[in-house]
């Protein structure tokens, strides 16, 4: 098997897990399923950030920075949407995004 | 070129992406959200495998160490807030589901064409005798820039955290304009007393 067909299969694995974290996290109602769903677009970006590195460039670090700085937004974003869930429900009792529609920008 | 991967390393790229991929779809599909949270759990599991495969051990390591983690974390945010934790009925809260299916098929397609119409640079690549090692000498070498950012970018995710998790903050002490004579605090004593 060639390395460019199996980076091919690794890259369309991870478009895939970004096709349907993007999914999630457009269609879920409740906050802590939209966070999921950004979760599984980040681990694509993971999978890509990985494939990069084995197939294209292992001679350069950069691809693996990039892999780390994906596992450092996905830490931030966890944190951060937790807070904004309890601040939110302690505020109006809401676990819903359609709920706190006024607060579009 | 051949991939320098063995036929087993490839063995376990296929089922591990295939793997991560349903676990993923799983997440929208079971009815329990501790349920969701595990098949979550499997896929970034899936993924942490495949980046065995690809001889990045630490990335690897660090993935599944943080995820297992993470996730265990969710699990109990998910009871506390969801109103179905335990699957004990049909659940679907979804809305505009066929908008958002066109989008994640179409970004899905998209990446896909490119993924298989570029000619990929494949040929040759020198590989380092330590992924770790090259990892470790980037963080503190080359790239500490990055570093130095996520650094202050967590910092600023402890405050704003923090701050966010404080039931009461210095406007409900002081009013919103902060020019209180007494502030209202449910305990006398305190600043400004």
């Amino acid at each position: 098997m060639t390395a460019e067909l199996v980076l091919q299969i690794v890259l369309t694995v991870a478009a895939g897990l970004i096709g349907v974290g993007l999914f999630g996290a457009l269609s879920q109602q409740t906050i802590v399923m939209v966070m999921m769903g950004l979760e599984l677009v980040l681990n694509g970006v993971l999978l890509a950030g990985g494939a990069a590195w084995y197939f294209l460039a292992p001679e350069l670090p950069d691809a693996q920075m990039l892999v780390v700085v994906a596992l450092v937004v996905m830490a931030v974003e966890m944190a951060m949407g937790f807070a904004v869930t309890v601040a939110f429900y302690r505020a109006r009792q809401l676990d819903m995004i359609d709920m706190a529609s006024d607060l579009r920008g | 070129m051949l991939s320098d991967l063995s036929g087993w390393a490839i063995t376990a790229v296929a089922v591990l992406g295939v793997l991560s991929v349903a676990a993923g779809v799983a997440v929208f599909v079971v009815d329990s959200m501790a349920r969701a949270t595990f098949a979550l759990l499997a896929s970034f599991l899936a993924v942490a495998g495949v980046l065995l495969a690809l001889d990045l051990v630490y990335l690897a390591v660090v993935t599944a160490l943080m995820m297992t983690i993470e996730m265990a974390i969710m699990a109990v945010f998910m009871i506390m807030f969801m109103m179905n934790p335990a699957g004990l009925m049909p659940m679907t809260m979804v809305h505009n589901a066929k908008g958002s299916a066109a989008v994640g098929a179409g970004v899905f397609v998209l990446l896909a064409v490119g993924i298989w119409t570029i000619d990929w640079p494949t040929t040759n690549p020198v590989r380092p005798d330590d992924s770790t090692r090259q990892l470790g000498e980037a963080i503190m070498g080359s790239h500490m820039l990055v570093m130095l950012v996520i650094g202050i970018g967590l910092f600023t995710t402890i405050l704003a955290g923090t701050v966010l998790a404080t039931s009461r903050g210095r406007y409900d002490r002081l009013g919103p304009g902060l020019d209180a004579e007494h502030p209202d605090d449910p305990v006398p004593g305190g600043l400004r007393r």
